[in-house]
């Protein structure tokens, strides 16, 4: 559905050149919601605006639909980001129009004929839950509504692709998780394959199928939001995974630890995670687990259970647990210090 | 007080019609000017959707210029243009023309900084869902900008309203004119107190619906 090649973005302020995009290829796929994450700064926000050319990149190929939109005529690329609905961190709605107007004016501005008009703005009001304030102004309006209208104005396009820049970045955690799910519904329901930045984990965990990690103009890593997650393997996914984690114990807790046994992280996924693991190692050999901390995420598709577990016992014997974990199908990691 | 009215209120009234005239008449010629100044002002500047240095450069020095000249060197400066022009330089006629050449590059400045201030996130929004640059000027810019610009408009109307009373040197008559002829020159201050009291009203007036109009206008 789009499709970025070599996409480079270089912005000149004086005499300075910033690159704000280095080489980055990747390519989203019809029905999915892929996200891009990073900390500010890393070149996401840029990215997202080469793909309906609100920037342009400096080289590289952009394919949206199998259209190259960069060899678009003026007209030809109108035409094409009428079917590319994009939602922003700040909203953007008019001020002086309300909810109605606010969904109703770019389609009256495209042409749309009014009774189309009126059908398609009710429509998508009512999926997005604001039917009883369409006579109400932006600055009467929660963050969250806010949003909500955006999406509706987004969606009365029809459009085959939604790209969110930020879309939950300035909303607090319950309204996130409302638009969020609004989100999964609007890309389960209506088909509407989503491409979203964010610097949220909780936003990828909880929608994306697929995931890239941004890091300075680059993509570093990238593959299914399961697999990163479970499996990260630049220094920058791990940090951005470990801000979330709760495994931070204190380091007087850990040389202790350390000395009497051996620590190690476990990720248990999916069907792995029903089995006694735990249990069974505690009877087949001489060591003694113990579990330090533990969590479950919830992926969009499946639930990640994560364990510390302090492994007490004679050297040998733990090594031969560690190698029987290992079997298990289960993702160990050596804790050190 | 009914002496007073008996003698000068045909003159007062017939100032008054003059000045409105003169002043509406102006305006509009200013506002036809001033707004697509404005917006090539917000277009052509850094940034902006066309950007283009020497289309801004040119277009904001001139009304820079055109500013710094005061209205009353202004007038006789532009009478051979009035002249071609129109082919008056007196009465209401001539004196609109510097009205306009005076107001007009006034409105362009006031609309400007009026439509800068409308968030570049909302323009960006509609350029994301293919609408196209004029439209975004009306429908958004402007109508985003339109609380603001009636304010503006009303500092431009006030502004106008003094100028007017040069009025008086080109023969166009009105309001100013009356006082300074009756009130200061042949020395009859009432007339000139009268002139003021109306002319403080009509601010007044001005203004205030000026601020009703723009805080209906703005919505929150």
């Amino acid at each position: 559905m789009i499709k970025l090649q070599h996409v480079s973005k270089t912005f000149r302020v004086g005499k300075n050149k910033i690159e704000a995009l280095k080489d980055v290829s990747l390519e989203v796929n019809k029905g999915e919601i892929f996200g891009v994450i990073g900390f500010s700064g890393a070149g996401k926000s840029t990215l997202i605006r080469c793909v309906n050319l609100l920037e342009r990149p400096t080289s590289g190929e952009v394919f949206v639909d199998g259209h190259d939109v960069l060899k678009l005529k003026k007209k030809a690329l109108r035409q094409m980001r009428r079917k590319i609905g994009m939602i922003f961190q700040g909203y953007n709605l008019l001020e002086t129009a309300n909810v109605y107007d606010n969904v109703a004016t770019p389609l009256k501005l495209e042409g749309v004929p009014n009774e189309e008009i009126k059908a398609r703005t009710e429509k998508y009001l009512e999926i997005v839950g604001l039917t009883d304030r369409k006579s109400a102004y932006p600055s009467q309006l929660s963050g969250g509504q806010k949003q909500r209208v955006a999406i509706a104005r987004a969606l009365a396009h029809e459009p085959e692709v939604l790209l969110s820049d930020e879309a939950t970045s300035a909303l607090d955690p319950n309204t996130t998780d409302a638009i969020l799910e609004l989100l999964l519904r609007v890309n389960k329901e209506l088909g509407i394959t989503i491409f979203l930045i964010t610097h949220e984990l909780n936003v990828i965990q909880r929608i994306c199928d697929r995931v890239a990690v941004m890091e300075n103009g680059r993509i570093v890593e990238q593959g299914s939001v399961v697999d990163v997650f479970t499996r990260p393997q630049q220094p920058m996914t791990k940090r951005f995974i470990s801000t979330e984690s709760k495994f931070q114990i204190p380091s007087t807790v850990k040389d202790d630890l350390l000395k009497s046994g051996r620590l190690v992280k476990l990720t248990f996924l999916g069907e792995s995670s029903k089995d006694p693991i735990l249990a069974t190692l505690a009877k087949q050999y001489d060591v003694l687990p113990s579990i330090i901390a533990g969590g479950i995420d919830q992926l969009k598709n499946q639930s990640v259970g994560k364990l510390l577990v302090h492994l007490k016992g004679d050297k040998t014997q733990v090594e031969i647990a560690v190698g029987f974990l290992h079997d298990q199908d289960v993702l160990v990691e050596e804790v050190k210090d | 007080m009914a002496d007073f009215i008996n003698e000068w209120g045909s003159a007062i009234w017939e100032g008054f019609i003059q000045t409105t005239q003169m002043t509406l008449i102006s305006l509009a010629f200013s506002i036809l000017i001033g707004l697509p100044l404005g917006v090539l002002l917000v277009l052509t500047r850094k940034g902006g959707q066309w950007d283009n240095a020497a289309v801004f450069t040119i277009v904001n020095s001139l009304i820079n210029i055109i500013r710094s000249i005061p209205f009353i060197i202004l007038l006789f400066f532009l009478l051979p243009f009035t002249k071609t022009l129109v082919g008056t330089t007196i009465g209401v006629k001539g004196v609109i023309v510097p009205l306009v050449v005076a107001c007009a590059p006034y409105i362009a400045r006031l609309l400007e900084t009026a439509m800068l201030e409308v968030s570049k996130g909302i323009i960006e929004a509609y350029q994301s869902m293919g609408i196209s640059t004029p439209k975004i000027i009306w429908h958004v810019i402007i109508r985003e900008a339109r609380s603001s610009i009636i304010l503006g408009l009303t500092i431009a109307v006030i502004g106008l309203i003094g100028e007017t009373a040069m009025a008086g040197f080109v023969g166009a008559g009105g309001l100013g004119d009356l006082a300074y002829q009756f009130g200061y020159v042949r020395f009859q201050p009432d007339v000139m107190y009268a002139v003021i009291i109306i002319l403080i009203i009509i601010v007044q007036i001005i203004q205030s619906l000026g601020n009703i109009i723009a805080r209906k206008l703005k919505k929150n």
